[in-house]
């Protein structure tokens, strides 16, 4: 059924279609809507998730632990603020290796008080163990939700799917809503490996101070759950192309034919350049885009599969790593470290704070690239320069 | 007095033990002793929640009581989740929330904090799950300072008391934060106190609480010697003094209205409660001690009021 709906909205049909048993819910601007329509879809029955109206977002994560370890599938919203008032519980969450699902619609992080779209939320938590998947589109935030929990539940990894403020959580787009009967032979119930009860009687997360061998082997492991993410994210996307004819890749490429140039994004941006792209293709220039859905684990291999050989690329940051630069740009970089033939890294900071991101902008920045050799600075600032 | 002590004489108290020997606990822990009698009264059918606090060295890793059935042996009888330090209700939430959606609305999911994690760092999370009324139980047991960290002061540690951040020539300033009155301001089901100087008390409250839904909440006097400055064998006696000198009165608030003093209480003097304990030592002026005197006599006296009430 095709229906008008905001990319909220998307990422709440997603996860009412997932069935999960048990949902903790905070507002925050511009999330709030997600939790409100999944508190609708529950009042009328439509969904029979235990619901938490929990007091903080720390508390939203804290409670889908607590659920998640008896066994039951769980999801959870937040933003911006929110996400980093959690960071303490997103290392429990992947370390205690129980696949929550969450969405995480990009927002500035403060001082001040911005609502803008901004990555360095969650490319903030790279580090935490989640798997982190970027959506362009409101049809790409219900199916990647549908995807997270299939990738997740395979692998015992939490996963974030993140979309932009307002450019994709307010912004109402066509999405076709799959056939619950369809999505449950897709996401059929989850079935853990283990699971808290009283009947076996188990310590979880026992202290390992006496023996930090046993949890160095779980980092290992966690790290091995990783690098399975690609394989299995694969065969997620097929299989759900299968039935649903739309699917999604790990990288996408656009265009990248022979081009000089490759522009390197993730989030609603890329649908800005695409534009671009076919402007300057048919006026002769080669230029192409290779878009990040996988941001974590990074996709290394695709990268330097990908990349090898082109002479440009123009990595463009919605984030910035203070006292590193472009996150994205640092990834790529350290993908390309150990190929021959690497392409020169510009690495340009576009759209910080939820700043437009035109196709002037974008065309300006193709126009600078293709006329320099190598990049002036380590970090441009494209708004600062114009 | 009340209907607690009226039926002690038909309390059975359980012959089940869900404590191995051999936990790492210090030596004259009341820590040990109060979830010892708890769990005699909760039974298997249990889900201990444990942030960060003394306890996690009992349930936190495996001791050398082993059951054989089982892999990743608990280091009790029934199931342990170990949580962040601040999280111990909301977890507890998720749990309950969790078993629920199963169909079993029948294990008892219950939060084991010290006073660290439930005034200071967890008590948002412990405000949030009592104003939703969440089907958990909570217990408090207070010893008075950040024990497991090396005796740090918390809003638990009493007025005029020695703690590695309150050295003496300052001791700790300002009033216990009362956390009953907050929970009775959540209008919980049902709040008690008790120490372990007094099991049958504490197994009577467990079991009054047990049949009640809801969040209900134990603030539990630990006497800690390690924290507190006394031997060992001292833990009991100091309990009990704490409850005789109405330092630490017993009593219990149903649905944050009604007021029960469980335990009438000889009223001794409150100096031969703080001589006991090392970290009071520096308090021996007469001055010291009227003004803590005063300050008991008028919490008693508050307590008495809302009992009548």
């Amino acid at each position: 059924m095709e229906k008008v709906i905001s990319g909220n909205y998307a990422a709440a049909y997603g996860a009412k279609l997932a069935r999960p048993k048990f949902i903790a819910f905070y507002p925050i601007t511009p999330q709030t809507t997600i939790v409100e329509k999944l508190a609708d879809f529950s009042s009328s029955g439509e969904l029979e998730a235990k619901f938490i109206p929990v007091e903080s977002e720390h508390s939203a994560m804290a409670a889908c632990i607590g659920a998640a370890n008896t066994g039951v599938r769980t999801f959870t919203a937040t933003s911006s603020q929110g996400l980093a008032l959690m960071h303490e519980l997103l290392f429990w969450a992947a370390g205690a290796r129980l696949p929550i699902v969450m969405s995480n619609v990009h927002r500035a992080l403060a001082p001040p008080t911005n609502l803008g779209a901004d990555q360095t939320d969650s490319f903030a938590q790279r580090d935490t163990g989640w798997i982190q998947l970027e959506c362009e589109s409101a049809q790409e935030v219900l199916d990647s939700i549908l995807q997270a929990y299939r990738i997740a539940e395979e692998v015992m990894l939490p996963c974030m799917v993140c979309h932009d403020a307002f450019y994709l959580s307010h912004t109402y787009e066509p999405v076709d809503i799959p056939e619950a009967e369809l999505v449950d032979s897709y996401l059929p119930p989850y079935v853990p490996p283990f699971k808290l009860d009283s009947e076996n009687r188990l310590t979880f997360y026992a202290s390992s101070t006496r023996c930090p061998a046993t949890q160095y082997e779980f980092r290992y492991h966690a790290q091995q759950a990783m690098e399975r993410v690609p394989a299995v994210l694969r065969k997620a996307d097929e299989h759900f192309y299968e039935l649903f004819g739309r699917r999604y890749g790990i990288v996408e490429e656009y265009y990248l034919d022979g081009a000089e140039l490759v522009i390197v994004a993730a989030g609603t941006m890329v649908s800005t350049v695409r534009r671009v792209v076919e402007e300057f293709r048919q006026r002769g220039e080669r230029v192409g885009l290779l878009r990040i859905r996988m941001f974590r684990p990074f996709p290394k291999e695709e990268i330097r599969h990908l990349l090898k050989g082109v002479p440009k690329v123009a990595v463009f940051d919605r984030n910035i790593s203070l006292g590193e630069g472009g996150i994205l740009s640092q990834s790529i970089k350290s993908a390309l470290y150990h190929t021959d033939q690497k392409p020169v890294v510009f690495g340009f900071i576009v759209g910080l704070c939820g700043v437009d991101i035109t196709q002037d902008i974008v065309g300006d920045i193709v126009d600078y690239t293709l006329q320099q050799d190598t990049p002036e600075e380590d970090i441009i600032w494209t708004e600062v320069i114009r | 007095m009340t209907s607690l002590l009226a039926e002690k004489e038909k309390f059975v108290v359980p012959e089940e033990e869900y404590i191995y020997q051999g936990h790492t606990l210090c030596a004259g822990c009341s820590a040990a002793l109060i979830i010892r009698y708890v769990l005699k009264v909760l039974g298997p059918k249990t889900i201990c929640v444990v942030p960060a606090c003394c306890f996690t060295l009992m349930s936190g890793r495996s001791t050398y009581g082993r059951d054989s059935q089982l892999t990743m042996p608990s280091g009790l009888r029934i199931s342990i989740l170990n949580c962040a330090f601040e999280t111990a209700a909301v977890t507890a939430s998720g749990v309950k929330a969790g078993l629920e959606a199963q169909g079993d609305y029948e294990t008892t999911v219950l939060a084991v904090a010290g006073d660290g994690g439930t005034f200071d760092i967890g008590l948002q999370a412990l405000s949030g799950a009592a104003e939703r009324n969440d089907d958990i139980m909570y217990l408090c047991y207070d010893n008075e300072a950040y024990m497991n960290t090396g005796i740090q002061r918390s809003s638990a540690t009493p007025d005029g008391c020695w703690t590695t951040t309150t050295p003496l020539p300052r001791p700790k300033q300002g009033a216990k934060k009362n956390i009953m009155e907050i929970m009775a301001a959540h209008k919980v089901p049902y709040a008690a106190t008790a120490t372990p100087a007094f099991p049958f008390d504490l197994m009577q409250k467990v079991s009054k609480a047990k049949q009640k839904r809801g969040t209900r909440f134990f603030h539990v006097l630990c006497p800690c010697p390690t924290g507190w400055r006394f031997s060992p064998e001292f833990s009991i006696k100091i309990s009990r003094m704490a409850v005789e000198s109405k330092v630490f009165p017993l009593y219990e608030i149903e649905d944050g209205e009604k007021y029960t003093i469980t335990y009438s209480p000889r009223g001794v003097p409150v100096r031969q409660y703080l001589e006991l304990q090392g970290r009071f030592r520096h308090l021996m002026t007469e001055q010291h001690i009227a003004r803590i005197q005063e300050n008991v006599d008028h919490h008693w006296e508050r307590l008495v009021r809302q009992v009548q009430a």
